[in-house]
């Protein structure tokens, strides 16, 4: 109940900053193959259904740095989609522990593989609800390395992030994190 | 709640306030000269598409999207008749009974040495495991095979390349049905009393007669998609597989924990060597097949005691496993028989294993391990090498002439075209929304016709007039033409589209039945001429032996019909005409209504439940006097007196005063 409270705090306030349509972070260098990946259930007109993850995200005042990092990473469409997802978002807060100039590079076009990979690490294909997880068990996360779960009581980390939050979403289930999970070197 | 359904408001302002593209601006201006068929013009390919969860095949033109028919295979349909006449009844007869639906996930296009020889089309029941084949002559299902041993069969019907075998493959794993039924045991007991099995099932080089030649039992993976070799790898099938962690519950996370799964390499050619050398072992079952008698234009039903099995822990060089990342769906072979693309739906990348590296593993064995008996092959040594980052979600993989292949991505809702050699991503475009399956004309075989492909989408959401919570499916076609693929078309589907295959009308459109010759109809209650037209009674058993043609019934009155008999009505079609069915339908029928194609014979059974008089009528529109095209039944009390007559234009004395 504490982690739906929170989850409802964090959409109290919306930004109005939010950027609207992944062409403004388009670059004159991008590439005819990203120009052309355009039009996911995002677009879809609809004020009756659940929100899905991005409706979420993007109305939470606490994720703009994800939103935003989302839309650098041309992700929007994707997670809009039927999923379902598990997504491990982390606050603005949490984006703020990464340095500056790392965060900085990560958002530019020529680095936007490595912004993907990071991203993928957050998101796992299918519902991952707490009282299904063990600790200690690996989730498979999009990019194609493991998270770890650490559950102690009702207390889930994952890697060594807390969840601080969870939100169901319409195509999956957001688990707000305090850090970002930074994939393992291969 | 108030303030959620505030903060839900305001959410949603801010996202309606953006304009994303969307993909109505994606098709280009000359798209509509592309798919437009003028009016009396043919298209250019025949869409064999699957019908899931409606048990049915569509046919569709390519490029214009028309739908031209839906073929009953699996599901009972009143429109026809198709599993509620006497005739068709037996088609759907299984161990279990008579089965009247089933979900049909996959058309296979029988093939001659790799090349689509439009014979006929196989299809998947998914649900009570079953093969059906529709002959492209007549559009009809021509015969059904029901498998033993087996549940949710999804892996199916993929063929080999002159259509030797038909494949089934098990997505569920279960107890084996030794002794007729499959046995009561803990759930719990999975890994111990649950098995997977692929069966290989022949069919008869001339008449297409299935026949389960052979099953292997396997370890209780569940196997998901397949595709034969061709080529040089003509002797093997592969399957792929998830779920190697033997979970049977929550699999949405308990079949997900390891980093690969499988794709299963089976030597058919060697396991049926060990067939006909009897090296299996006979097990007892309970199986059905059902055949279509075009003659009497009626089902054969029989069912089956015996199969065989083959164990491949004991016949080593039969299967051999090969590691693929993150439960593969997808398993496809690329026309030149050489590439084997396996597509893990969790994956982040697409390995494509090399046939000539899997020979050269197997042969110096070189194996990483063992899991359940097999062995497991190293995945670098077979590995021709990974497509990096495609895209999210890959699932299926088709080829076009070129040397390409083009992939579906659920997920990230696109299809992506890669270089089978260079394994660079050359193009991609986005599909509304989230596709499936996707079809290349020729795609699965060596020799992809290419020009098009064709996304068979997941979700629909606004791309059409809505129309409630239940939306059409959707197809999308793209022109595969250039270097660049480019969207033409949205068209919707019905049932539920899964896997589709498309081939050149040529090679069928002349092949196509107009009429059933009458002479050759040898249906014992065939009526092959009025003359013929009578009304038997055997028993409480009332035989109506009819005819129709425009625009009357022989006989149209018929009396000393008595509550507590069962009224056939054998309806034989005199017409000799392209196009110009009958209908029967009669009032009260809890059944359905059929439709008879000229030359035809078809039964439909009436148990009358009330006293009077009954009409029927054609309710196929046949001609300027189909309305005048009725007759009468008249039922009386059990035990009454009313002698049995029957008529057509006969009229008495008294009633012409």
């Amino acid at each position: 109940m504490k982690n739906l409270i929170y989850g409802l705090m964090c959409l109290l306030a919306i930004s109005g900053t939010v950027g609207c349509g992944s062409s403004e972070t388009q670059s004159d260098t991008t590439t005819a193959i990203d120009a052309q990946h355009a039009g996911g259930q995002e677009a879809v007109v609809d004020d009756v259904s659940q929100k899905d993850i991005v409706k979420i995200a993007v109305g939470s005042a606490d994720h703009t740095t994800l939103v935003a990092a989302l839309k650098q990473a041309e992700y929007v469409d994707d997670i809009s989609n039927a999923g379902p997802f598990t997504v491990f978002a982390p606050t603005n807060e949490a984006f703020a522990k990464v340095p500056k100039e790392t965060l900085d590079d990560l958002m530019k076009d020529e680095n936007r593989l490595a912004l993907q990979n990071i991203l993928e690490y957050h998101v796992a294909v299918g519902v991952y609800r707490q009282d299904y997880l063990n600790d200690g068990q690996t989730v498979g996360m999009a990019n194609g390395q493991n998270v770890t779960i650490h559950l102690n009581g009702d207390k889930l980390m994952v890697n060594e992030v807390n969840v601080v939050a969870t939100i169901p979403a319409s195509n999956g289930l957001i688990y707000v994190v305090d850090g970002v999970l930074l994939p393992p070197a291969k | 709640m108030k303030n959620l359904s505030l903060v839900l408001l305001v959410a949603t302002i801010a996202i309606i306030g953006c304009k994303p593209k969307s993909g109505v601006s994606v098709a280009t201006g000359d798209a509509a000269t592309k798919v437009y068929v003028a009016p009396g013009t043919y298209d250019e390919f025949y869409n064999v598409v699957s019908g899931g969860f409606s048990g049915q095949m569509a046919i569709y033109g390519i490029p214009s999207g028309r739908l031209f028919r839906e073929i009953p295979v699996f599901s009972a349909d009143p429109e026809t008749g198709w599993g509620y006449t006497e005739e068709t009844k037996g088609m759907l007869m299984t161990s279990h009974g008579f089965v009247p639906w089933d979900d049909l996930h996959h058309p296979a296009l029988s093939t001659t040495n790799g090349v689509h020889d439009g014979r006929w089309a196989f299809g998947n029941a998914n649900n009570t495991p079953r093969i059906a084949r529709i002959d492209m002559k007549t559009f009809k299902t021509a015969e059904i095979i029901e498998l033993p041993n087996s549940s949710g069969n999804h892996s199916s019907p993929f063929i080999t390349e002159n259509t030797e075998y038909t494949v089934a493959g098990t997505r569920f794993s279960s107890p084996p049905d030794y002794q007729g039924s499959n046995p009561d045991v803990s759930i719990n007991s999975y890994k111990e009393n649950f098995k997977g099995y692929i069966s290989f099932v022949s069919v008869e080089k001339e008449s297409g007669m299935m026949d389960v030649a052979f099953q292997l039992q396997i370890p209780p993976l569940n196997t998901d998609l397949a595709r034969a070799g061709k080529g040089p790898s003509h002797d093997w099938f592969f399957f792929s597989c998830y779920n190697s962690e033997q979970a049977f519950t929550l699999l949405e996370v308990n079949a997900s924990q390891k980093d690969k799964d499988f794709i299963l390499a089976v030597n058919w050619k060697k396991a049926e060597e060990y067939a006909k050398a009897g090296k299996g072992s006979k097990k007892n079952v309970k199986y059905a097949h059902n055949y279509y008698d075009e003659s009497k234009h009626t089902t054969i039903s029989e069912i089956k005691n015996e199969v065989l099995v083959l164990d491949p822990k004991e016949l080593k060089d039969v299967l051999y496993l090969i590691p693929c990342p993150k439960s593969p769906h997808g398993c496809d072979v690329d026309p030149t028989g050489q590439y084997i693309v396996g597509s893990g739906k969790l994956a982040a990348l697409i390995p494509v294993f090399s046939f000539d590296k899997i020979q050269k593993a197997i042969d110096a064995k070189d194996f990483e391990a063992e899991y359940d008996g097999i062995p497991v092959l190293k995945y670098e040594s077979v590995l021709h090498g990974e497509v990096q980052k495609p895209g999210l979600g890959p699932l299926h993989t088709e080829f076009d002439d070129k040397g390409n292949a083009y992939t579906s991505f659920f997920v990230s809702s696109e299809i992506v075209k890669w270089n089978v050699q260079s394994l660079q991503v050359l193009d991609r475009v986005p599909t509304y929304y989230s596709i499936g399956h996707l079809c290349v004309p020729g795609g699965p075989t060596a020799k992809p016709w290419g020009k098009y492909v064709i996304a068979y989408n997941k979700i629909t959401k606004d791309r059409y007039l809505p129309t409630g919570p239940e939306l059409t499916q959707s197809a999308q076609l793209y022109s595969i033409d250039g270097d660049k693929m480019e969207l033409l078309l949205d068209f919707p589907t019905t049932g539920e589209p899964h896997y589709a295959e498309a081939i050149p009308a040529e090679l069928v459109k002349g092949n196509s039945v107009k009429i059933f010759k009458i002479e050759e109809n040898n249906h014992p209650y065939a009526a092959k001429g009025e003359k013929e037209a009578k009304v038997i009674r055997e028993g409480n058993k009332v035989h109506v032996v009819m005819s129709s043609i425009r625009s009357h019934f022989v006989p149209d009155n018929i009396e000393g019909v008595k509550i507590g008999d069962e009224v056939y009505f054998h309806v034989t079609n005199l017409e000799q005409d392209w196009d110009v069915p009958h209908g029967f339908a009669v009032k009260g029928a809890d059944n359905a209504e059929m439709l008879i194609m000229p030359g035809e014979t078809a039964t439909i059974k009436w148990v009358p439940n009330r006293v009077g008089v009954f009409p029927f009528y054609c309710t196929d529109f046949c001609s300027a006097l189909h309305q005048e095209m009725q007759g009468y039944i008249r039922v009386s009390p059990a035990g009454s007196s009313v002698p049995l007559t029957y008529s057509t234009g006969k009229v008495t004395k008294e009633a012409a005063k």
